[in-house]
């Protein structure tokens, strides 16, 4: 694990707010100034996707924001070259790349490593890699000091779930519902008890993802969960203004305008953030 | 399926469904729950003897198995090389092998307590066969198929309405049918506590690529016995069209531990050097796609690539796992033939024996043409027929018309 995910995400006293964006959404410029953005908002961590032509965790927003990031011939080399510049305009929080596994593979899994020391690059998040398949990638992260992430749903079973945990990295990554990515207005009910197993079983904190686009939302999770990841509601507000990101006379405003969205949407509550909810509920 | 126990372990799937390096179950964790419990499901059910032959008598008496092994008589004549004979699968209900594979995964998804079924489609043979196998069961059934394939295959979808299942056009991605792959894995993931998916080719995750092969080598199994019954002895080579593949390990599998030489024709478009073909084992490259590791078709970055190829049944930019797995080991030669040599061979096949084949199927016949010419005339090869190609007639005519105004024979 860097020092960067050591001191913003394991060993946190807040509640974790980890923002998801599509790399080159919709251009490269924009998503350095997006992170920049969510970094003064207050966010823990970023997620960094990288665009694929077939997002099979994906809901529709995300797609999109792969489409349009694909169009001007997004990739991973790309992206972590995004970082890097990232970290010269004074972004320091850990960053996780989240990449379908295709995309890894094609770029090469040594070449990745010798990039993301370069590049400080903190996690590595593959959502079509599941435990079973994870093992030798999983060890080179351990070796390389990239904190692998994994994701563990409502449907994992319990003794996948212990031997997930047992071997996670970074935080636990907890999928709120099952299908893809996108906002949803409420939590299923079963989401609360599979939020108390995952604890349970976690040494690590464990964030929730999947379906986060309100504050009352993120209220109800602060009782179960060390932290919250939005992607869609995020994405889907760059969306809406792409055409605005992309030209550079507009970018700064239209950053600005989703700011003051996401912090009204989401963080509001924000100042009331409790330390680690961990034995909080029990 | 009676024979699977037996020697064929060499080319068998290892308990984490890997065909060599091949084949594996790259899904996201929500995906993990379902394929887990079908891989028991189904683990089950085949060593159950009550279930096969419940499959078996519903291939009987619904779909006509077993189906003939046709001797070619004219044809091989014309050929003037080794005998030929067509594993008849074009005359199953619903007029292809997709019935097969259909059933047996509708039996198994009433068996698991499933109440409804998904299918992806892109032609719409395979979604055709999963909605009338779900009307035959009296299970609802949702196909997903891309939204430019549904504008292409108008008829096919009218006839899974027909059949009452309800179709849902794909627009993500480029709205062909790894999109709808795409959409019915992330439909699945979201709904797999009642709903079976029923997979229409050797590909996917795990335990996909063998279930899929496990309920299509009935193929092979009745052409083995049949040619060992009409000529006394083993074909000397035996050959099939792939896309994703399932016809062809159908076929294959009940000769993989004789010396039978086994050939794989995949659809080569305009030319496997023009871009536009689905060559996927001839010019892809390693890596991972729905599930699967294997062949495909994708540029430097790993993003997947659009395959072409006349025949929308071949239109697939991976291919099974166990076809990489047979290809890498020499045991399946794999050649890619082109739309119009599978065009001519259709021709020849309908002229010479009055059987119209599947465009698909064509493929291989092609193939078997230029194998057959090689061999002596006392030599004999079987082909998969895999389809009928009366849905392929609309195709053929724009082909035909184009080549006159061209004052081109094929």
């Amino acid at each position: 694990m860097t020092v960067r995910m050591e001191k913003h995400v394991t060993n946190a006293k807040r509640m974790l707010f980890i923002p998801f964006i599509t790399a080159g959404d919709p251009t490269d410029e924009a998503t350095v100034a997006l992170a920049l953005m969510l970094q003064s908002l207050g966010a823990d961590a970023l997620e960094l996707g990288i665009p694929y032509s077939d997002p099979l965790a994906d809901g529709p927003v995300i797609q999109a924001a792969s489409q349009r990031a694909l169009r001007h011939g997004e990739n991973l080399n790309q992206a972590m070259h995004l970082v890097k510049e990232m970290r010269t305009q004074g972004f320091d929080l850990p960053v996780i790349i989240f990449t379908y596994a295709n995309v890894l593979l094609q770029f090469g899994i040594d070449r990745f490593f010798d990039e993301a020391l370069g590049h400080e690059v903190d996690g590595l998040l593959v959502p079509d890699l599941p435990y079973e398949e994870s093992k030798s990638l999983a060890d080179q992260c351990l070796e390389h000091k990239i904190s692998l992430i994994s994701l563990v749903a409502p449907t994992t079973s319990d003794e996948r779930l212990k031997r997930i945990c047992d071997h996670a990295q970074g935080f636990i990554y907890c999928v709120s519902s099952l299908g893809v990515t996108g906002m949803r207005k409420t939590f299923h009910p079963d989401v609360y008890p599979f939020l108390e197993r995952v604890k349970q079983a976690a040494q690590l904190p464990v964030a929730v993802g999947f379906g986060i686009s309100s504050r009352d939302q993120v209220a109800e999770l602060e009782r179960y969960a060390d932290g919250f990841i939005v992607g869609s509601a995020i994405v889907a507000e760059v969306g809406q203004r792409a055409e605005q990101l992309a030209d550079s006379s507009m970018r700064a405003a239209a950053i600005q305008e989703i700011k003051a969205t996401l912090d009204q949407n989401l963080l509001a509550e924000r100042v009331n953030r409790k330390p680690l909810a961990s034995n909080e509920h029990e | 399926m009676v024979r699977q126990a037996q020697a064929e372990n060499k080319y068998r799937t290892d308990e984490k469904g890997r065909f060599a390096d091949f084949g594996g179950q790259y899904v996201p964790e929500t995906l993990m729950h379902a394929v887990l419990e079908l891989e028991k499901g189904f683990k089950d059910a085949i060593s159950d003897s009550s279930f096969l032959r419940e499959y078996r008598r519903i291939l009987h008496d619904y779909s006509g198995r077993p189906t003939p092994l046709s001797y070619c008589e004219r044809l091989s004549k014309t050929l003037g090389g080794a005998q030929i004979y067509l594993k008849r699968e074009d005359l199953n209900h619903t007029g292809a092998h997709k019935i097969n594979n259909a059933v047996g995964q509708a039996l198994l998804a009433r068996r698991m307590g499933k109440k409804q079924i998904i299918a992806e489609t892109g032609a719409g043979q395979h979604g055709v066969a999963s909605a009338t196998v779900a009307a035959y069961f009296g299970l609802p059934c949702k196909v997903f198929m891309g939204a430019v394939d549904v504008k292409r295959q108008a008829l096919n979808v009218f006839r899974m309405k027909l059949l009452g299942a309800e179709v849902i056009p794909v627009h993500s991605g480029n709205g062909t049918l790894k999109d709808a792959v795409n959409e019915v894995l992330r439909y699945w993931a979201a709904h797999s506590d009642d709903t079976a998916y029923i997979d229409g080719s050797v590909v996917g995750p795990h335990p996909y690529p063998m279930i899929v092969r496990d309920f299509q080598r009935i193929i092979g199994d009745e052409a083995r016995e049949q040619c060992l019954k009409q000529t006394g002895r083993l074909p000397d080579a035996a050959i099939a069209c792939v896309g994703g593949g399932s016809n062809a390990i159908g076929l294959f599998t009940a000769f993989l531990d004789d010396s039978v030489s086994l050939y794989g024709a995949e659809a080569a478009g305009k030319g496997v050097a023009t871009g536009e073909h689905a060559a996927t084992l001839t010019k892809g490259t390693i890596g991972i796609i729905h599930g699967m590791k294997t062949y495909l078709l994708q540029d430097a970055y790993g993003q997947i690539k659009e395959p072409y190829s006349i025949s929308a049944g071949l239109d697939y930019p991976g291919v099974g796992p166990e076809h990489a797995y047979l290809s890498e080991s020499g045991r399946v030669d794999y050649k890619a033939i082109t739309d119009d040599e599978a065009v001519a061979a259709l021709l020849q096949l309908s002229e010479l024996e009055g059987i119209l084949p599947a465009l698909e199927s064509a493929h291989g016949l092609a193939l078997a043409f230029k194998v057959a010419k090689t061999m002596r005339r006392e030599q004999r090869v079987v082909v998969c027929l895999s389809g009928r190609g009366d849905k392929d007639v609309k195709t053929i005519m724009h082909v035909l018309a184009n080549h006159e105004r061209r004052g081109k024979r094929l």
